[in-house]
């Protein structure tokens, strides 16, 4: 017999290894709460979801400017992505040449591969000028600038996962299509995106996770303003852009502490429930064809 | 009224259209950073120390940051991620014990990367100063191998699960154990995918700001050590863009960086050639 099996060995090791990440996304999790919740001793939730005025040094920590402004930067975001995004995947799903594809698809790696910073100073120059000409505003550092740097950094998502959707959808439909006459477009629009929806809704909510949790792209273009917005084109300043910028004056276990980590439990959680989402549907939507 | 046929022209002009104008954007991005980055580019931009409060000099340390902390997260992040493919393709398939771990990964990988940020900062800053140095490389370089740990998982899983059934079992056919077959036949078959997975992930590291933001130091010092407190080239690169400091070393910084997301992306491509090469074998 004997006394070491070193296939258990390895096994536990790896078991031990596989157990990290259960263990960082635990430690997140209570470390964020164990920064973030002390603040409702000091101040009532609903003030801190409710409230508009955040004035640290008063001890107002009013958050639903941050949570508007990043909502707004969000589905400003989407609303340009989504069009240039599904055409782009139906573009590459179905009517385009081997050799069109070999340029576009690496192009959107690239794309989805650059840093946010590098999208932030490009914006902060590029994508704020342009703002500020086309709406005569005395800054471009807006909402609406920053969904502009947001929809080009979602793009990539957007456009992978559905064109994956629209690839699953079964060759029957579109030949059953084509039988009835119709042509490609018709056949697109009426047959293969409605088939594929559930899975390019996926896409789609995953992009806004990722724009509501973008910071460093924002933080440099949107003007940190902290006013509730009134427009797309007025300054703001969002939920991740707040925790970035006074977090390094904040007193550490102070109430301006607690309050920036709750800053974050917000964006933390809404991802979460998205993605949890997402997936839930690309699941779904690929049983469909199953 | 439009007839099908003219609408179906129209909307594939459509289409085409936006396939192009992703990239006209993607063009614009590296052009503007290009032709804005390269005249403050040179050789001794990449290996000078930094002068005048960075409006003078090189941005050296920031390199020699970045490059750090990049590989204190691989050598957590790599090792930790393949083990753990290794144990959910071939110990531990389905069951409750890998589905908890897929999802603490695909959690681990939404999480926004400002509250990694938060969580380095109370972790290892605070709680763990005393083995960390506070705000150091270590702290920054580990934050980031956590933030990538998923993407390994995920990558080198598929490429696992990309060596073909039968080639395991010929494996045992022979007499193999389990973990020769591990060595010799799935972790062989499997490098171009694992290692496509370890430089998306260096991509990925090297480029992050907001996770290591409340932990790195803006001196214009060689780090001293692993504990020391240094810069990266994103951290350097936001602290120059916010304060206006100068625009010109920003832009050399963010055309050095990049570039190094260039090469590592051109790197990936000639992997997935192979690893696609393997598939058609397969």
């Amino acid at each position: 017999m004997k006394l070491f099996d070193p296939e258990k060995g390895v096994a536990t090791v790896l078991m031990v290894f596989s157990i990290t990440s259960i263990l960082i996304l635990s430690l997140i999790m209570l470390f964020i709460l164990d920064g973030g919740l002390p603040l409702f001793n000091k101040v009532g939730i609903t003030d801190f979801l409710f409230g508009d005025k955040w004035i640290p040094a008063k001890g107002l920590f009013g958050a639903s400017q941050f949570i508007i402004a990043a909502l707004l930067v969000t589905f400003g975001s989407v609303l340009i992505a989504v069009p240039l995004g599904i055409s782009c995947a139906i573009f590459l799903a179905e009517i385009a040449p081997l050799w069109a594809k070999r340029i576009v698809r690496p192009a959107i790696e690239l794309l989805a591969g650059i840093p946010s910073i590098i999208y932030g100073v490009f914006a902060l120059v590029v994508i704020v000028n342009l703002v500020k000409i086309s709406f005569s505003l005395a800054s471009g550092e807006t909402i609406l600038a920053a969904s502009m740097v947001l929809a080009i950094m979602i793009l990539p998502i957007i456009i992978s996962i559905s064109q994956d959707a629209i690839e699953s959808v079964p060759r029957l439909y579109k030949e059953g299509s084509y039988a009835l006459g119709a042509t490609d477009w018709q056949t697109i629009y009426r047959v293969i995106v409605p088939a594929a929806g559930p899975g390019i809704i996926a896409g789609v909510i995953l992009a806004m996770g990722r724009a509501i949790g973008e910071t460093m792209a924002v933080v440099l273009v949107i003007g940190n303003v902290e006013r509730m917005p009134t427009s797309l084109v007025s300054p703001g300043e969002t939920l991740t852009s707040a925790i970035l910028l006074e977090m390094g004056e904040a007193v550490v276990q102070s109430v301006h502490y607690n309050a920036l980590f709750c800053l974050g439990i917000v964006p933390f959680v809404l991802v979460l429930v998205l993605s949890v989402l997402s997936s839930k549907l690309i699941t779904k939507s690929k049983a469909r064809f199953a | 009224m439009i007839s099908k046929h003219t609408t179906d022209k129209l909307a594939k002009a459509w289409l085409w259209m936006s396939a192009i104008l992703i990239i006209l954007i993607l063009l614009s991005v590296l052009g503007y950073i290009f032709v804005m980055g390269i005249g403050a580019m040179s050789v001794s931009f990449l290996l000078d120390m930094p002068k005048n409060n960075w409006r003078e000099g090189g941005i050296f340390p920031a390199i020699l940051g970045s490059l750090i902390v990049v590989v204190v997260a691989i050598s957590f992040a790599g090792p930790v991620g393949v083990g753990t493919a290794v144990y959910l393709t071939e110990f531990q398939k389905e069951g409750n014990v890998s589905r908890i771990i897929r999802i603490s990964s695909d959690a681990l990988n939404a999480v926004p990367s400002i509250v990694f940020g938060l969580f380095g900062l109370s972790l290892f800053v605070f709680y763990l100063k005393d083995y960390t140095g506070g705000p150091s490389l270590l702290s920054a370089g580990l934050t980031l191998g956590f933030m990538v740990l998923p993407t390994i998982i995920r990558t080198s899983e598929v490429a696992m699960r990309s060596v073909p059934y039968a080639e395991r079992m010929e494996s045992y056919g022979l007499g193999a154990s389990k973990l020769q077959t591990i060595r010799n036949i799935v972790l062989p078959g499997a490098v171009p995918g694992i290692a496509t997975g370890l430089i998306l992930s260096i991509g990925r590291a090297v480029g992050e700001t907001a996770p290591i933001i409340f932990m790195v130091a803006l001196n214009p010092t060689i780090p001293e050590s692993l504990f020391g407190s240094g810069n990266t080239l994103t951290t350097q690169l936001y602290y120059l863009a916010m304060e206006g400091i100068s625009l010109k070393v920003a832009f050399g910084t963010a055309l050095t960086l990049m570039l190094i997301i260039l090469i590592l992306n051109a790197i990936t491509r000639v992997f997935k050639k192979r690893l696609s090469r393997n598939l058609r074998r397969g």
